[in-house]
């Protein structure tokens, strides 16, 4: 138990446990000190300066973000001089910031235009040197430096909690940049694409690569037909950007949104979460029996099988050949779907939309063209989907419910939870437990695989056969667990990775908190995990082998799992990648 | 400016320095942390190579296991450290008030021209580095420019190519007189 000390702040007399800082104090009280750089999750490093504080008996303005109470401290925040140091901070870092609000694709979304807004900046009083720098891109994101402030939120994320390292500081003063190492183009990093930086970015310096003008190109190309594909963590999040609660199930209307859109066809791709259960469960089966490489890992996050293939390649073989759901799709879609419909493939456009920016890169690996063409040809994270329906003046709260098309429409509640951390483990031992004991599941929800804690483990009974899974998402979690498997100590059969926190809701593409959220809380994490659990509920089919649809394109299509057309169309390989990543882990790794 | 550290020709004297760094850092591991490490590595790589090269600092992020974002930001960090091989001749050209006010600015004019360079770059023969100074203590005596070694007093720019020549031919006479290259000036470290 920590002491807790007395300690007035604006004249308010307050408790607060020791350790605590000024400004976890203040918003404990309730009072919001303004802030850019500061993140609860990441240790503070009172970048921005823009937090600071009067304290009695001090001469400077302390950080409030780094400064510990003390016994007796009379704190001020809203004194005239401390709303004047602060709004000449702000000023002074909009002088070497691009003045191009109504261009950039952050406005209204902006931290910095919201904060100059609040602390009343209403002219350019300093004119400086501006610094220059080309904007640079991958298949997945695009860095900015002009726009970036150096709050540093994204070098701390990428460390911290993704355990990735490829982005720090270099240089320093004037010069100061944030840039992958040895500057080199982003796309040439240890960089995964998981896109967290872009959700922690206060500017527009970090940003999903745009797509949306290429989906619209051929969108109104009459030749073309535009096939589109939706992720589970797509519709539980979207309604947050036109003002429905985290977790609202949009399902129905995101549906019609596409068609209005001009999306001529609409699938699900649960339909090939679905399937990815049947490959992926009978692949784990396969492996059990005839000791094969163990533990198996799941491979539906592009993310964390870029990170394998860079900082782990002594376990690519325990990745998983299946390949995520997106590319089945894909592959489906362009093969199946093309010559059922008698659609030539080359005149279909296919889009899925994801809640993440790794999968823009995953689409362009060059093994994902099992039909001769590139299987997936664009990828719309949520945010851009949101774009786009607002560049449409479609009004998504006023929409009715619409189905997905037949076939790769339908799908069951375990796919739906493919959008949740455990999702996809949960989902696999539902049809595992079936498929190997011949039983109906006494009860369907495993529960010790749920949660929201980066790292979970249970083990599962199936015909006396202990079976030991591990749930787990951030990587620098995986970096961990991974060192222990090498060394022995920790033994699984099955794990489910997730590069994001709290899994594909968590993503990289989705919408940007709104209000006071930051991302990464847990409660605004779980108001989504509950609208993919509330789905999962009310679905009809709640195992994905008994999807009426799966067993059909089995039948017609497919002949059996880990057969000769699953093995061309739906699994992959995987292959060592440089540069080669450094497991960095150091003390202020944060666990979630 | 940011430059992009490209990768060096491993040359086989290349090689033989790479493996001396690694002798070094397994000579040091036991005896610190690696990050507390890193920064002593650095300085030796910088008097070995004269340069950071970019194989080296791969090096040591896997031997020290510390990213090469890491390594990279604290090599832009310190003046000390360079990411390109120094030039032989390093100008060093006051900018200092007084020399400034006696026609400093001219002469520097006159150096991009004559180099053909910038301020903090390599000239393209690779032979001259320019850079600047903000005072070298005989300020009666501006404009002053410092070339390695030499003090040059009261320039005027016309002198310019004159001065650039002599370590042109210098340099020539020098490469005559020993085939062996001196890198960037500096001693190799005792071995």
């Amino acid at each position: 138990m920590h002491k807790m000390l007395n300690i007035k702040i604006d004249g308010k007399p307050v408790k607060v446990p020791e350790n605590h800082t000024i400004l976890q104090a203040a918003d404990e009280a309730g009072i919001h000190i303004p802030r850019l750089c500061y993140h609860p999750k990441l240790p503070a490093i009172g970048a921005c300066r823009v937090c600071i504080v009067e304290v009695e008996g001090m001469k400077q303005y302390p950080p409030a973000c780094c400064t510990k109470v003390n016994e007796g401290m009379n704190i001020r925040t809203n004194t005239p001089n401390i709303r004047m140091a602060r709004r000449d901070i702000v000023e002074l870092i909009l002088d070497n910031h691009p003045r191009n609000c109504q261009i950039c694709e952050k406005n209204n979304n902006c931290e910095l235009q919201s904060l100059a807004n609040t602390l009343g900046v209403r002219e350019f009083r300093y004119e400086g040197e501006r610094k220059k720098y080309n904007a640079d891109s991958s298949f997945s994101l695009t860095r900015d430096p002009e726009k970036c402030i150096l709050c540093g939120k994204c070098v701390r994320v990428c460390a911290q909690i993704q355990g990735v390292n490829a982005l720090t500081y270099a240089y320093r003063g004037f010069k100061s940049t944030v840039m992958p190492a040895f500057n080199l183009p982003i796309q040439d990093s240890v960089c995964i694409n998981c896109g967290q930086c872009t959700l922690f970015c206060p500017t527009a310096a970090l940003m999903e690569k745009d797509s949306t003008e290429e989906v619209w190109k051929n969108l109104h190309d009459p030749e073309k037909t535009v096939i589109v594909q939706i992720a589970p963590a797509v519709r539980v999040a979207i309604g947050e950007a036109f003002g429905l609660p985290p977790g609202t199930d949009k399902t129905g209307a995101t549906v019609t949104a596409l068609r209005m859109l001009g999306f001529d066809v609409i699938f699900d791709t649960q339909f090939s979460a679905d399937l990815t259960i049947m490959e992926e469960g009978h692949e784990l089966i396969e492996r059990i029996k005839q000791n094969g490489k163990l533990p198996m890992f799941t491979s539906c996050c592009p993310g964390w099988v870029k990170f394998c293939e860079h900082f782990h390649p002594d376990f690519l073989d325990n990745i998983s050949t299946c390949k995520s759901p997106q590319q089945m799709m894909g592959a489906l879609i362009k093969t199946y779907y093309a010559k059922k419909s008698t659609i030539p493939k080359e005149k279909i456009y296919s889009v899925s939309i994801m809640p993440c920016t790794a999968k823009k890169f995953e689409a362009t690996r060059p093994e994902m063209n099992s039909s001769g063409f590139r299987d997936v040809d664009a990828v719309l994270t949520t945010r851009e989907l949101i774009k786009m329906i607002r560049q449409a003046g479609i009004q998504f709260e006023k929409l009715a419910d619409s189905e997905f098309d037949d076939p790769l429409g339908e799908s069951t509640g375990a796919a739906t939870i493919f959008g949740v951390t455990g999702g996809v483990m949960e989902a696999a031992l539902r049809t595992a437990y079936e498929v190997l004991t011949c039983n109906e599941l006494p009860g369907i929800d495993f529960k010790p695989v749920r949660g929201m804690e980066g790292i979970r483990e249970a083990t599962v009974e199936i015909n006396d056969m202990k079976i030991n899974v591990a749930v787990l998402y951030s990587l620098s979690n995986v970096n961990k667990i991974l060192s222990e498997i090498r060394a022995g100590k920790r033994n699984y059969h099955f794990i489910e990775i997730m590069a994001c926190p709290g899994g594909c809701l968590g993503g990289g593409g989705q919408p940007y908190p709104q209000g006071a959220t930051d991302p990464l809380d847990k409660q605004f994490y779980q108001q989504r995990a509950q609208g993919l659990y509330h789905i999962d509920q009310n679905k009809k089919y709640r195992k994905s082998h008994v999807n009426p649809q799966i067993s059909k394109i089995y039948q017609d299509f497919l002949t059996q799992p880990l057969g000769s057309v699953s093995h061309e169309l739906l699994h992959t390989h995987y292959h060592v990648r440089t540069p080669r990543g450094i497991t960095h882990i150091s003390e202020e790794t944060v666990s979630l | 400016m940011t430059i992009t550290v490209k990768k060096t020709e491993i040359t086989p004297e290349m090689k033989k320095k790479l493996g001396q760094l690694a002798a070094f850092i397994k000579s040091q591991t036991p005896l610190h942390d690696n990050q507390s490490l890193l920064m002593s590595v650095l300085h030796y790589i910088q008097i070995l190579f004269g340069f950071l090269p970019r194989e080296a600092m791969e090096l040591v992020s896997e031997q020290l296991h510390i990213p090469t974002a890491h390594i990279h930001g604290m090599a832009t960090f310190y003046n000390y450290f360079t990411l390109k091989p120094r030039a032989p001749y390093q100008i060093f050209m006051c900018k200092g008030t007084a020399c400034y006010v006696a026609g400093g600015a001219r002469v520097l004019d006159k150096l991009k021209e004559v180099l053909k360079t910038d301020i903090g770059e390599n000239s393209p023969d690779g032979l001259f580095s320019l850079n600047i100074t903000r005072c070298l203590g005989c300020c009666g005596l501006s404009p002053v420019m410092q070339i390695n070694e030499d003090i040059h007093v009261r320039i005027v720019p016309e002198k310019i190519p004159e001065i650039i020549e002599h370590y042109k031919q210098k340099h020539k006479k020098k490469n005559i007189e020993s085939t062996q290259t001196e890198i960037g000036g500096f001693e190799h470290p005792a071995q």
